[in-house]
């Protein structure tokens, strides 16, 4: 019952989820996201406890936040992930760490030092690897192909001094 | 055929937003069924262990690229009416490097973030609270950032433009890079078997 399945192939996953973006370019006439609801709950929470801020309410979508593409988009993505996971016999509560790993806290710090680092990114940049890079990167926009550019010389300069975290 | 969809009125709101539910399961199914759900994977793009990262988002982009340049080629869908957001040099270059030095220290991009939480990793639920934490840092420091967020806006983004060549000869150059790639991530692997 519980027999971990191997991955796909990355070739394989790479085409069903094109098809995925494709078909919501089709669809919706816009392309997947993932850091825009992150904005989006802060907006609209934001409003909701009569707080302002310039760049939220710039940001914010029209009607209730469960009217809002991208966050019922992000909360599809969490159930195809757990659905996938518990398919596959992956599923397991654990923290991820690299093989001589003792200190679990310091992987946890590091998680959410590097989650706060992407979060003030991906609205400098207006959109993450998701919104960007695969969305963008399929329209050929030349913001997009430069910041997903940009998005690997950051990670592959950064490994050089977090590298021993994974060893 | 009149596509895409929504924009076109064929579909209501309401199916609309049931319909990117479905998309959105689709896209943490396959993320994770591709083993991006997963920090010590992801990692493995940068420590060039394990290129599925690049392999899964060329063969997406690649795909998806396609499949737009056929249906605009056979007049199915009307590209103008995909939402694309506007090209700002200098706020996507920094935001890049910062978000790939944070994949980089997390272990997770935003969106494998949520796919990792949802298969029970713990430390990416860390990484998803940053997230929020790193996306009001910037909503509340707005007013010093927009100057610089607004800046360097280019006019015209899309691509083929910018460069002055055809659609399709880009189209087919990034074919060619996409395969290059591929090689040389099977020639990275093959190294650590």
């Amino acid at each position: 019952m519980n027999i971990r399945k191997a991955y796909i192939n990355p070739y394989l996953a790479g085409v069903l989820l094109g098809l995925v973006l494709l078909s919501s370019f089709v669809i919706a006439g816009r392309g997947i996201g993932a850091s825009g609801a992150t904005s989006q709950a802060l907006a609209h929470a934001y409003e909701s406890l009569g707080l302002s801020n310039t760049y939220l309410q710039q940001q914010k979508s029209d009607g209730s936040i469960w009217q809002t593409w991208i966050i019922v988009e992000v909360i599809g993505m969490f159930l195809g992930g757990w659905l996938s996971a518990k398919l596959g016999g992956r599923y397991k509560k654990e923290v991820v760490c690299g093989e001589n790993c003792s200190n679990k806290q310091r992987r946890i710090l590091f998680a959410l030092a590097g989650g706060i680092l992407m979060g003030f990114a991906a609205r400098l940049a207006r959109g993450c690897t998701s919104g960007q890079a695969l969305t963008g990167g399929a329209l050929l926009s030349a913001g997009s192909w430069l910041f997903m550019i940009a998005v690997f010389a950051g990670a592959y300069l950064t490994i050089l001094v977090v590298k021993r975290e994974w060893s | 055929m009149n596509l895409p969809l929504y924009p076109y009125e064929i579909i209501s709101s309401s199916l609309n937003l049931l319909l990117g539910l479905a998309i959105g399961v689709g896209f943490g199914f396959v993320l994770e069924s591709g083993g991006l759900g997963d920090a010590r994977k992801l990692v493995g793009q940068f420590l060039l262990k394990d290129m599925a990262v690049f392999k899964v988002m060329f063969t997406a982009i690649i795909t998806a690229m396609l499949g737009l340049f056929f249906l605009s080629w056979g007049g199915w869908i009307n590209l103008q009416l995909l939402q694309v957001s506007d090209s700002y040099l200098a706020p996507q270059l920094v935001g890049g490097l910062i978000l790939g030095a944070g994949f980089a220290i997390a272990g997770y991009c935003p969106g494998t973030t949520v796919v990792g939480m949802a298969s029970g990793k713990i430390d990416a639920l860390y990484c998803f609270v940053g997230l929020f934490i790193g996306s009001w840092l910037f909503s509340v420091s707005f007013t010093w950032i927009a100057s610089f967020y607004r800046s360097t806006h280019l006019s015209e983004s899309h691509l083929p433009d910018v460069l002055s060549i055809q659609t399709s000869t880009l189209v087919f150059l990034l074919i060619l890079v996409a395969v290059a790639g591929f090689a040389l991530s099977e020639k990275l692997e093959s190294r650590h078997e």
